[in-house]
C-alpha cells in the first residue's frame, strides 16, 4: 500500500471509494446511494468553485476566527527538559474545537443543496455544539443525535445546544455513546434525505463525509504551515505532530499540509481506564478490519462482526471505528499510532493545565500524554506540536469527580 | 432448474395472489423458539426471510432492532443461524429461506465460506442490506454461482438509469423498499402511490419478481395484494416484544397472525 505524492490524501481512493483498496467505500443502504451521490457531484464542484471557496474562507476568518494561536509551551518544555513542545491552540476557535470547520462547512453545502434541515452525530458534544451553532447562524433547523450516557457526562456542551435552539434526540440503544448516535443519525437521514442534510460528525461514515470534512479540518495545518515556518523559518528538520484520534477529524486536518514532508505524525487513541480490557483505540491495539457506519476500517469487534463495547473517560474518542484515512495511513506507515489510558490523560490535563495558559479537555489531554512521555527523550534541538483541540471547561464535571479540584 | 424462490412466486400467481414474505430475526426470542416459529408460520407463508443479527444496524428500526438486540443477548452467533435453517430445512424442503443482514457479518466469516454454509444448510437467497448495487456485483455473481438467489433491493431514490442496471443483475426476486424509512417505519404514502412507484417499475422487469417491503402491517397488507409479493417484518417482531411482556406464547401468537395476513393477501 502506497500514497501518492501529488494527490491530496481524501482523494486517494479508488472507483470504489476505497482507500489502498481496503479502507473505507459506501456500505450503505439503497435508499442513501441517491442522496449520497447527489453530496458528492455538488461537493465536487464546490470545491473547485472559486466563490464557493472564498466565501468559506470568509466564514472561517470572521466567524471561526482563524488563525487560531501557536504557542510555545515555555514552562512544560522547562519542566521535562527535552524537546521544546508547542502548541496548535484549535480551542481558540469560535465554539471551542475543531469540529466548528466541519459544522460551517456543512452547513454552507446544505445551504446550496437547498436544504432546509440539518442533522449530525455527538459525542463529546462539541459536534453537536458546533453544528447547532452555524445552524442557527445559516438559518437552518437542526437535530442532535447524542447518546444518553454521553447527554449525561457532557451536560456544558449539551446546554450550548439547546441555547442554540437544536433539538437534542437521546440515544438509548446499545451503550449510549456515539456509536449509537451515529448509527441514529445516519437512521433518521434514511427517513428524510429528502428534506434533510447530514453532517457527520468526525471523518467516518460513507466516503462523501470523511472528504468533507477532511476537507474542512485542514484549515488547521493550512495556519500551521504558515505558522511553523515563520516561527523556525522552515520546517524543523525533527519535527513531531502530535494528535489525539477519535473518528480522526482533528488529526487530518492537523497533518494535511504536512503529509508530503518530513514531519513525523503520531496519532493517540484512548487507551480506556489502565485496569481495563476495555479501549477505544482499534489502530493502536490490533483490531480487525470490518464494516462500521457504511465504510471499511480497523474496527473493535468480536470474532463474529458484532461491534465491541469501548471504554474512554473521553466521550470524543470513545469510538470503536476510526476514519479510513487513518486506516491508510497507518497501513502506509506514513502515521504511526499509539494510545493513552484514562489515568495518563488525566494527568497530562493536570500537568498542562497547572504549567500553562492553556487547559486541555480530555480528548486533546491524551496527545498531550504522549508528548510527554516522549519530550524527556529528545534533544532540545527537536521540535513537538500538539494539537489542543478542544478546551477542558466541557469536561469539569468528570475532571472534579476523579481528580478531586478542577483547574483551569 | 428453476429456484424454489422462483417456484413460489410461479404457485402464487397460479392461485392468482400476492405472495407473503415473512421476516423473523434468527434466535429470537431463543434459538427454540425460532425454530418453532418458523415451522408455524412457513404453513402460511410462502417464503421466510431470515434475519441474522447485528448489533449495529443502521436501516433497521425500533422493533428489528429489539428482536437483534435479544437474540444476542441470549448468544445467538451466525453458526446458531445455520442450525435453525439446517433444522428448519430439514422439515420443510420446499419452502424457500432468505437470509438477511448486514455484510460485516459475511465479511468476517469470508464470502466464499459464507456462501458453502448457506449451501449446505440448505439457504435459497441472501438479502445484504447494506452492499448496494454496484458493490455487490462481486458476490451476487458468487451467489448465483452456487445457485443461491442474490436479491437486490431498489428504493424510491433509486434513479431510472440505475433501475435498469439493477434489474439486469438481479436473480428472481427483486426487493422494492416502498418509501424512505427504515424498517418498522409507518407507511408515510398512500399505498395507491406506493402501487403507482410499483408498477412503473415492473414495467421494466415484467418477467421478475418484484416483491414490496417497508411499513407493511395486518392493516395496509390488502391495499397493496397487487404486487407480486408482500415483506412483513417488523410487525412479526412487535409482536415477539409484545408477547414476551405478556407472557403470552410467541409460536402460537405468530402463528395466528401470519394466518391471517396469508388470507389477507388472496
Ligand atoms: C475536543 C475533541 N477532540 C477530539 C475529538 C475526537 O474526534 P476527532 O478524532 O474526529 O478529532 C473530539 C470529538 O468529539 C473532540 O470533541
Amino acid at each position: 500500500m502506497k500514497l501518492q505524492k501529488n494527490v491530496p490524501l481524501i482523494d486517494q481512493h479508488d472507483k470504489n471509494f476505497m482507500y489502498g483498496g481496503k479502507f473505507g467505500g459506501n456500505f450503505i443502504p439503497e435508499t442513501l446511494k441517491k442522496p449520497i451521490d447527489d453530496l458528492t457531484k455538488l461537493f465536487a464542484k464546490l470545491r473547485k468553485d472559486k466563490k464557493f471557496l472564498r466565501e468559506r474562507d470568509h466564514y472561517f476568518t470572521n466567524y471561526i476566527g482563524a488563525p487560531t494561536p501557536f504557542i510555545k509551551l515555555d514552562n512544560l518544555t522547562d519542566h521535562l527538559g527535552g524537546a521544546q513542545i508547542y502548541a496548535k491552540v484549535v480551542s481558540e476557535a469560535n465554539g471551542g474545537a475543531h469540529k466548528i470547520y466541519n459544522a460551517t462547512v456543512h452547513c454552507l453545502i446544505a445551504k446550496k443543496a437547498g436544504k432546509k434541515y440539518i442533522i449530525g452525530d455527538t459525542g463529546a458534544g462539541y459536534a453537536g455544539k458546533m453544528l447547532s451553532m452555524a445552524a442557527k447562524k445559516f438559518g437552518l433547523k437542526c437535530k442532535i443525535f447524542m447518546g444518553a450516557k454521553d447527554i449525561k457526562r457532557q451536560r456544558p456542551n449539551v446546554e450550548a445546544m439547546r441555547k442554540n435552539g437544536a433539538e437534542i434526540v437521546p440515544v438509548t440503544t446499545g451503550s449510549q455513546t456515539l456509536v449509537d448516535a451515529v448509527s441514529e443519525c445516519m437512521r433518521y437521514w434514511v427517513s428524510n434525505c429528502d428534506t434533510t442534510h447530514m453532517c457527520v460528525g468526525s471523518t467516518v461514515g460513507p466516503n462523501i463525509f470523511i472528504k468533507i470534512c477532511a476537507f474542512s479540518t485542514a484549515q488547521i495545518s493550512r495556519e500551521l504551515i504558515q505558522q511553523v515556518k515563520e516561527e523556525f523559518g522552515k520546517i524543523p528538520n525533527k519535527l513531531k505532530l502530535i494528535n489525539c484520534v477519535g473518528g480522526g477529524s482533528s488529526a487530518a486536518g492537523f497533518w494535511n499540509e504536512f503529509i508530503n514532508t518530513h514531519a513525523e505524525l503520531i496519532g493517540v487513541e484512548a487507551g480506556g481506564p489502565k485496569n481495563s480490557k476495555l479501549h477505544a483505540a482499534p489502530l493502536s491495539k490490533g483490531s480487525k478490519i470490518g464494516i462500521l457506519h457504511g465504510a471499511a476500517q480497523y474496527v473493535i469487534q468480536d470474532k463474529e462482526g458484532q461491534i465491541g463495547s469501548t471504554e474512554s473517560i473521553s466521550a470524543g474518542l470513545d469510538y470503536p471505528g476510526i476514519s479510513p484515512l487513518h486506516c491508510f495511513l497507518k497501513d502506509t506507515k506514513r502515521a504511526r499510532y499509539t494510545s493513552a489510558s484514562d489515568e495518563e490523560a488525566l494527568k497530562a490535563y493536570q500537568l498542562v493545565s497547572k504549567f500553562e495558559n492553556i487547559s486541555p479537555s480530555l480528548e486533546p489531554s491524551h496527545a498531550f500524554a504522549e508528548a510527554i512521555k516522549l519530550a524527556p527523550k529528545l534533544n532540545s534541538s527537536e521540535v513537538i506540536i500538539v494539537n489542543s483541540c478542544g478546551d477542558s471547561l466541557k469536561d469539569k464535571d468528570i475532571i472534579k469527580q476523579k481528580l478531586g479540584s478542577y483547574i483551569r | 432448474m428453476k429456484s424454489k424462490i422462483a417456484e413460489a412466486f410461479d404457485n402464487c400467481k397460479k392461485e392468482k395472489r400476492s405472495a407473503l414474505i415473512t421476516y423473523v430475526v434468527a434466535g429470537d426470542n431463543s434459538k427454540k423458539n425460532s425454530i418453532k416459529i418458523l415451522n408455524a408460520i412457513s404453513q402460511h407463508a410462502d417464503i421466510i426471510e431470515l434475519g441474522f443479527p447485528h448489533n449495529t444496524p443502521i436501516a433497521d428500526g425500533g422493533q428489528i432492532q429489539e428482536s437483534s438486540h435479544r437474540a444476542l443477548k441470549k448468544g445467538i452467533e451466525l453458526e446458531d443461524v445455520f442450525q435453525i435453517v439446517k433444522k428448519f430445512k430439514k422439515k420443510n424442503q420446499k419452502k424457500p429461506l432468505i437470509l438477511m443482514g448486514y455484510y460485516n457479518l459475511i465479511y468476517q466469516s469470508g464470502e466464499n465460506s459464507f456462501l458453502n454454509k448457506c449451501k449446505k444448510t440448505g439457504v435459497d437467497g441472501i438479502i445484504v442490506v447494506d452492499l448496494p448495487y454496484p458493490e455487490n456485483k462481486k458476490f451476487a455473481k458468487k451467489c448465483k454461482k452456487k445457485s443461491i438467489n442474490f436479491v437486490q433491493l431498489l428504493s424510491p431514490t433509486t434513479t431510472k438509469e440505475r433501475i435498469k442496471k439493477i434489474i439486469n443483475d438481479s436473480h428472481d426476486m427483486i426487493y422494492y423498499i416502498s418509501m424512505l424509512s427504515t424498517t418498522g417505519g409507518k407507511l408515510k404514502l398512500h399505498p395507491k402511490t406506493i402501487l403507482k412507484n410499483y408498477f412503473n417499475i415492473k414495467k421494466l422487469c415484467k418477467n421478475k419478481n418484484l416483491v414490496i417491503g417497508f411499513g407493511i402491517t395486518n392493516k395496509t397488507i390488502s391495499a397493496l395484494k397487487s404486487a407480486d409479493g408482500l415483506v412483513v417484518g417488523s410487525i412479526l417482531c412487535k409482536t415477539i416484544t409484545n408477547c414476551i411482556k405478556k407472557r403470552q406464547n410467541p409460536v402460537t401468537k405468530l402463528d395466528k397472525m401470519v394466518y391471517q395476513l396469508r388470507r389477507m393477501v388472496a
